[in-house]
């Protein structure tokens, strides 16, 4: 017997749309967790003051600043590399058995479990290197592990620019770079962006890649070459060793409220930037 | 007469896809300042010649070619850098094409591709070539708001403009009014009309009627051979070969 079509209708539109309450409800609670957990915990003491008794007392700055330092190598490297990379494979080069096997290893690169970086961070940077556990190290390792994010995500955005208009730009008599640059670059940016994004929130989450590549010290870094804990790290430690679930929770917390900000702060910029494009 | 001066030589010009041949054995020559009408059915090979002389084919990798293609004696094939080559042979593509910026950044993207075009100077281009293009009293008021709000007619007469603006002396239209109203149409010939004083152009269409008002010379091409050549009037009335009459008077295509 055949369900009628306009119950399958039904049925179909009941299961989907529960499939995303459940998936939005999910992110909600662990949210609300987090935060219900947290906030209570967090003064403007806890965010500015140094580390006290391993993370006992005292606040998160050290780890706050060793965050940020190290996103930002690590985005520091990986944006360009990663854009060029993709370019080369979208725009330089023909179709074929290299390309085939360069986007096949980066797709393995994109599964390969972060602890793994870090252990190769530790062999290459670390050691081999001599850069030791460092933030230096870390922001390689981590840059390391979302390359192949940035890769895909960028090359996506770069094809799904209209051939057209490359084919404008070069029949005005554009270079090949002029095409990339002016034609084609713009009009992929929110694309590639979204990448970087996805980047940096992955390297503020990381711990495995971190604690082996950067260490975890509790002192303030003053300099690239020495070790630090990122806010991922230091809420690993403080909960995994139940030093202090408050301060556990606040860092988690604040780890929380520091991605929101990326996201939206990046996303508004996106926007601002392709209305503005689009007005102009 | 310098009419009849050949701008634009091709001999014995063949250019394949893979296996597929798109033109076989062509030879045609463009006279200095006329407007040559290319019609012909789908895959007759009349964008794959436009392609030829600019050298937009280099673009496709499986394409082959081979013959010969001159500019005032010039293989084009010996241009060292073929953006010189494409700033002299400009291009009109059968659907509008603006990129999505302002009116006058659509009309300077070209120009700005050499130098940094400076304000008067980009002033003066924008309002020529939109005047060419039979556009500036639609926008002249609104060159800083985005192309993509035009009309496709006024669309493509902006794609018009910004191939005048790097002030190329040949412009091929492939199409250009496939997808335009009639009135759009008119608009869009009438500049063509305009813009053969000073420059030669060759026309692709598959509307015969359009090639017949708007061509000097017509050409026919059919499964990548050109079939005939000659004044429009001739191809229309009294062709020399019958295949060239049985399309014009619409029995295939």
């Amino acid at each position: 017997m055949r369900i009628a079509p306009s119950i399958t209708q039904k049925i179909a539109k009941f299961m989907l749309f529960a499939a995303c309450a459940s998936a939005i409800a999910a992110l909600l609670f662990v949210i609300g967790f987090v935060l219900v957990g947290g906030l209570q915990n967090v003064t403007w003491a806890f965010l500015t003051e140094p580390i006290l008794d391993m993370g006992r007392g005292g606040g998160i700055l050290p780890a706050i600043v060793g965050t940020i330092l190290m996103v930002f190598v690590a985005i520091g490297i990986a944006a360009p590399l990663g854009v060029a990379s993709a370019i080369y494979l979208a725009e330089y080069t023909l179709e074929g058995k290299a390309t085939q096997t360069i986007r096949f290893g980066i797709n393995c690169l994109a599964g390969v479990p972060s602890i793994i970086f870090g252990l190769f961070g530790f062999i290459l940077f670390v050691v081999i290197m001599g850069f030791g556990w460092s933030i230096l190290s870390g922001g390689l390792s981590l840059a390391a592990m979302i390359l192949p994010t940035v890769i895909r995500t960028a090359e996506e955005a770069l094809r799904s620019v209209p051939q057209n208009y490359r084919d404008v730009a070069a029949s005005l008599g554009a270079t090949r770079w002029q095409v990339v640059t002016r034609a084609v670059l713009p009009y992929a940016l929110p694309g590639i962006l979204t990448g970087v994004i996805l980047g940096i929130g992955r390297s503020i989450e990381e711990t495995a890649v971190v604690i082996f590549t950067a260490g975890s010290a509790v002192q303030m870094p003053t300099s690239l070459f020495d070790s630090a804990r990122t806010m991922a790290v230091h809420f690993y430690i403080l909960a995994r060793e139940g030093v202090s679930n408050e301060n556990a929770y606040a860092t988690a917390s604040i780890l929380i409220l520091t991605i929101l900000i990326i996201n939206i702060t990046a996303y508004t910029m996106m926007h601002r930037l392709m209305r503005g494009r689009r007005a102009a | 007469m310098s009419a009849d001066r050949v701008k634009i030589a091709i001999r014995d010009l063949n250019v394949g896809f893979g296996d597929v041949e798109a033109l076989k054995g062509v030879s045609l020559d463009v006279r200095l300042n006329e407007v040559l009408s290319i019609i012909g059915p789908a895959n007759s090979g009349k964008s794959s010649l436009l392609m030829a002389i600019n050298r937009m084919i280099d673009r496709f990798p499986e394409a082959s070619l081979s013959g010969s293609v001159k500019i005032d004696g010039v293989e084009v094939s010996g241009f060292r850098n073929v953006e010189d080559l494409r700033r002299r042979v400009g291009m009109v593509y059968a659907m509008p094409i603006p990129l999505p910026m302002s009116i006058r950044e659509n009309i300077l993207f070209g120009p700005g591709f050499m130098k940094r075009v400076k304000r008067s100077e980009g002033d003066s281009i924008v309002e020529s070539t939109l005047k060419a293009a039979y556009l500036w009293d639609e926008v002249k008021d609104r060159l800083g708001s985005s192309a993509m709000a035009l009309s496709g007619g006024q669309q493509q007469r902006l794609c018009i403009a910004r191939t005048l603006a790097t002030n190329p002396e040949i412009i091929m239209f492939d199409e250009p009014c496939s997808g335009l109203d009639p009135i759009s149409t008119a608009k869009v010939e009438d500049a063509i009309k305009e813009l053969k004083n000073d420059r030669t152009i060759i026309f692709v269409t598959n509307n015969t009627k359009q090639a017949a008002r708007v061509g000097d010379r017509t050409a026919f091409l059919l499964m990548g051979e050109l079939v005939e050549v000659d004044d429009t009037a001739k191809i229309f009335t009294n062709p020399s070969d019958n295949r060239t009459e049985e399309y014009v008077s619409g029995k295939f295509g």
